[in-house]
């Protein structure tokens, strides 16, 4: 397993696995896309209460998870480059990032263009979007850090601390509906009990989660290639990569 | 109901179209930006590494 690990971990043949895997991962994730939003926009019903604004789910939760779960991604590779020094580790982080705060962005957006319709407000400084919106600012933090300091390893180091400190946000987000009785409702998927919501708009908008989730793996990868290649500059299998394919 | 009119019902959304859309939109052009950019910079990576070694080839150079 550690060996594996290692093999996978090292720049050369990460660039390599990652070029090969990354095409059939943003296939799958078109597929499954195409079948999310026929199933959300085409074949789910109109809600009862909400009619048919309420097919914005299909693209605000899946945002909203992945805002959560790409910052845990980045706070654990954070503290495995910070613990055993793995370099791609570091990559993974580092490059999480915008695609992270992407998704905050759209699952802030897409939320506030939802809130118009249903609260009569885009915005409100409820618990659940101001700490969604402090994630946002986390993760420009973590990229602003990154790109403020001159030495790489320093950068990577305090990026990648500020960006375990800030974890902390990620359980306050996911209990803030019930912590805090505000405007935004509680948790509809995730709850222990069965989800309130009916099989017909439940699978389209499983279907974009886990195409959310594969996009940003593919999304990810082409990153961390850009981000080894950087980082190995001078490196003799980056020289000898660039040799072999120079005449193009 | 003919084609058309279904059609046109799709994209009224129930009167929530400004707001349904629009939300469709900005995802689709994030994302999208997310996918591309990537692809640019890899490719001026590679450009630009390449240049590099180039350089520094002929100055190895006698």
């Amino acid at each position: 397993m550690w060996a594996f690990l290692h093999r996978f971990a090292s720049p050369p043949h990460f660039y390599r696995r990652a070029g090969a895997i990354a095409p059939w991962l943003g296939w799958i994730c078109l597929g499954l896309m195409a079948a999310g939003l026929y199933g959300g926009l085409v074949v789910a019903p109109p809600d009862y209460q909400q009619g048919e604004s309420y097919r914005i789910i299909f693209v605000h939760v899946p945002s909203a998870w992945m805002s959560m779960f790409v910052y845990v991604v980045m706070a654990g590779a954070s503290a495995i480059a910070l613990i055993w020094r793995i370099k791609l580790a570091e990559v993974i982080a580092i490059e999480s990032a915008p695609v992270g705060a992407s998704f905050t962005f759209l699952a802030l957006v897409t939320g506030s263009l939802w809130g118009k319709p249903m609260w009569g407000t885009y915005w409100v400084w409820d618990a659940r979007l101001t700490s969604e919106l402090i994630l946002l600012f986390l993760y420009f933090g973590v990229m602003g850090l990154y790109a403020a300091i001159e030495d790489r390893r320093t950068a990577g180091r305090a990026a990648g601390l500020f960006a375990i400190v800030g974890v902390v946000n990620i359980p306050i987000i996911h209990y803030s509906v019930e912590w805090w009785h505000t405007l935004h409702q509680g948790p509809t998927v995730t709850k222990l009990s069965a989800p309130s919501i009916h099989v017909s708009m439940l699978v389209p908008l499983l279907l974009m989660a886990v195409s959310f989730k594969l996009f940003y793996v593919t999304v990810l990868l082409h990153r961390a290639r850009c981000g080894v290649l950087e980082r190995g500059r001078n490196a003799g299998w980056v020289r000898s990569l660039l040799a072999r394919t120079e005449p193009e | 109901m003919t084609m058309t009119e279904s059609l046109v019902d799709f994209f009224r959304m129930g009167g929530y179209a400004f707001y349904v859309w629009w939300s469709y939109v900005v995802v689709t052009v994030v994302l999208a930006l997310n996918f591309v950019l990537p692809m640019l910079r890899h490719r001026r990576v590679r450009r630009d590494l390449a240049q590099e070694l180039r350089f520094a080839d002929r100055c190895d150079e006698p």
